[in-house]
């Protein structure tokens, strides 16, 4: 057989797939901080909790109301996008003149509760989330047995990450929302709501957390805990990208994810730090991040 | 002659110790303290329910022993064991504490040990797994009442190996827990005769599993050795299903309660092999105190839930016996006497704390044989307590003599 470093071509082919899996969860979560970031200024830490609560959306509806994955797929981001229109209309709105360290410890503090919260009503045990019919089952792709819903995730990430580059950085709506972050008072001279425009971002942001707990649900157990163990590799991913950069967002979460599953194979127990390494490289060479734009 | 004036000399001490026992409950009470996680990651394995568990033993009890009443009081170590130590301290000077039960989490219980040896009072580690408790850190008034990971790694390694799985392979939490854990399975395992062909050491709280687990099939071996805890076991097992690592190799968890196990769901976790030191649907008896658990909690209690309630039991009536709460007596006369109850049977405290009681190796039942809620497992070994734990020859607690 052949090899590479003293492993198996193979296992390495399949250990890179794996990585592309774990990297389009980081792609999509870093992408929903990036629009926050990029196009309101705010830290956002309640983005774990809002992924733990996509994927709690997606239990309770099929628990509770026997409403399966599909509908999930879409009510669940909805139900989520509203959360985030609720908290940025009661909180948010009312620290955009302040330092962005205010919107941080507000969306931190928020995380925390909403933690608290399913914690005492669901336990830390977590809930178990099997994988729609459709896909179950793992396709033979050669160099490894690839479950059908990983390939699934790929996929379904990809689309909605180029969906929403292309929404931004190439329709009318796009150029509009990028120049109300540039110059408000202009752009609303000009007719545009802009403190509405501003909610349904924040709203879409969240949205898009949403979907990737609900991509997320039948992968690992459900638990509240499920955000904040991946919140800090997320912010990290945002950082090498360059804060707010919507394609860095989203290149740098695939590729963080290929670096990942790498380290698995050749040094197991560092896999957990080499996002931070790199994000210290990143800083020390390109401070804006590999796709920011320098101040 | 000499030999005859002795004898006397103790008997008149103990009629002595017997005639001055009623006045000697201190503060006119009995105040149990138990310290354990009650929000964070171990809280659905004893937590509030395990509390609940405590104050049914007492209300069992009658609520006061010979007149005198007994008190519960209870806190949250937040998995900190620098908490568990200050709240323990404060509750020994303060309320006049007899009893520390302490929770889950290894590290607070080798805190609270400390402290409660310093103020000559009993401990009972419930929920802690380290071996420390009864070895190193051994205490006088120490005991370890459920499990150790000694004991744990022996009855998984030995009977697994002796049923025919020889070959193992290692997923281990990048931890002293998980490494120790890992150590202690694989000594068992190569003195059965079987093989450690490998493992893979994640980091705690990993996000993924599957690149892990790829790495342990392509190992060949025929068992999976699980030294993780909590969500990683949980996530492990997810990911082996999902896979399908669970078609090729048999998994076995070192550390499983039934909690992760409803949690997974037995379409996941069927043919799981799980250690534990109790399982609610054994006998009439165990069956008959968990309706009771279970109307509270509208949960089936885990081995530890049970442990509680037998522990406070036992301290309890030792208490009775000894006529008084001073932690010196109570200690002697809970290591004279034997746990006998649904827990567990001829359970025997040793010179190094550790409560000897029989542990077993159960499979994780498939759906179709599961004919009701929490109808989870099937009894695969029972390891007699003297197999299952460390020999107290090979104990390094100060306490136990060498000769």
């Amino acid at each position: 057989m052949t090899e590479l470093f003293g492993i198996p071509i193979q296992a390495l082919f399949g250990q890179l797939l794996l990585g592309l899996v774990n990297g389009s969860f980081y792609a999509l979560l870093s992408l929903g901080l990036a629009v926050i970031f990029g196009l309101l200024g705010i830290v956002n830490f309640a983005h774990g909790a809002l992924y733990m609560m996509g994927a709690y959306a997606a239990w309770i509806l099929l628990d509770s109301f026997g409403i399966d994955y599909w509908f999930a797929l879409v009510l669940a981001p909805l139900l989520i996008g509203i959360v985030g229109v609720i908290v940025e209309r009661l909180f948010l709105k009312r620290l955009y003149k302040l330092d962005p360290v205010y919107g941080l410890l507000l969306t931190f503090g928020l995380a925390l509760i909403a933690e608290g919260v399913f914690r005492d009503r669901y336990g830390v045990s977590g809930q178990s989330y099997n994988v729609p019919d459709a896909l179950q089952g793992a396709t033979d792709v050669g160099f490894m047995i690839l479950p059908n819903y990983r390939a699934w995730v790929v996929v379904a990430s990809l689309v909605v990450c180029f969906a929403t580059w292309f929404l931004i950085e190439k329709t009318r709506l796009g150029s509009t929302l990028r120049a109300a972050t540039e110059n408000a008072a202009l752009v609303q001279a000009f007719g545009v709501n802009v403190p509405v425009m501003v909610t349904l971002t924040y709203g879409a942001g969240a949205a898009l957390a949403g979907l990737a707990g609900v991509l997320a649900a039948p992968v690992i157990q459900v638990t509240p805990l499920m955000g904040s163990n991946l919140i800090i590799v997320v912010f990290a991913v945002v950082v090498i990208g360059g804060m707010g950069s919507i394609l860095g967002s989203i290149v740098s979460g695939l590729l963080l994810g290929l670096v990942e599953g790498l380290t698995r194979v050749f040094y197991p127990e560092a896999s957990n730090v080499v996002v931070f390494v790199i994000m210290i490289i990143v800083l020390l060479v390109r401070p804006s991040g590999l796709f920011g734009k320098s101040a | 002659m000499k030999f005859n004036r002795l004898a006397a000399a103790v008997a008149c001490a103990g009629a002595f110790a017997v005639g001055g026992a009623h006045a000697q409950i201190s503060g006119d009470v009995i105040r149990i303290g138990f310290i354990t996680d009650l929000s964070g990651v171990y809280a659905d394995i004893d937590g509030p329910a395990g509390a609940d568990a405590i104050r049914m033993a007492i209300a069992d009890m009658g609520g006061a022993i010979n007149g005198k009443k007994i008190e519960l009081l209870v806190a949250d170590h937040q998995n900190k064991p620098d908490i568990a130590a200050s709240k323990a301290r404060e509750w020994f000077d303060t309320q006049g504490l007899d009893l520390l039960i302490a929770g889950t989490n290894s590290g607070t219980n080798l805190a609270m040990a400390k402290v409660a040896a310093e103020k000559k009072k009993p401990m009972i580690s419930i929920g802690g797994g380290s071996s420390r408790l009864t070895n190193e850190d051994c205490t006088p008034y120490t005991i370890h009442y459920a499990y150790d990971t000694v004991a744990l790694a022996q009855v998984t390694g030995s009977q697994i190996v002796k049923n025919g799985g020889k070959s193992w392979y290692f997923l281990t939490a990048d931890y002293a827990f998980g490494t120790s854990l890992q150590n202690d399975a694989t000594d068992v395992i190569k003195a059965n005769g079987g093989t450690v062909l490998g493992a893979v050491r994640h980091p705690l709280a990993a996000s993924d599993f599957s690149s892990f687990l790829l790495q342990a099939q392509s190992s060949k071996a025929q068992i999976l050795g699980l030294a993780n805890a909590g969500g990683d076991t949980v996530n492990s097992i997810k990911a082996a299903k999902e896979f399908g690592i669970n078609k090729t190799m048999k998994i076995a968890g070192l550390l499983v309660f039934i909690n992760d196990v409803h949690a997974l769901g037995l379409p996941t976790a069927q043919g799981l092999l799980v250690t534990d030191s109790w399982y609610w649907d054994t006998n009439d008896q165990t069956r008959a105190w968990s309706k009771r658990f279970f109307e509270k909690e509208k949960k089936e209690p885990s081995s530890l839930d049970a442990a509680d309630y037998s522990a406070t039991t036992f301290y309890l009536n030792a208490v009775k016996a000894a006529g008084t709460d001073d932690g010196d007596k109570v200690m002697a006369e809970m290591r004279k006497t034997k746990v006998n109850d649904f827990y567990a049977k001829n359970g025997s405290i040793r010179t190094d704390g550790l409560m000897i009681h029989d542990m077993y190796l159960y499979e994780v039942k498939p759906q179709s044989e599961s004919k009701y809620p929490w109808d989870y497992y099937k009894l695969m070994a029972t390891v007699p307590g003297d197999q299952a734990f460390l020999p107290e020859s090979k104990s390094v607690c100060s306490l136990v003599k060498k000769s």
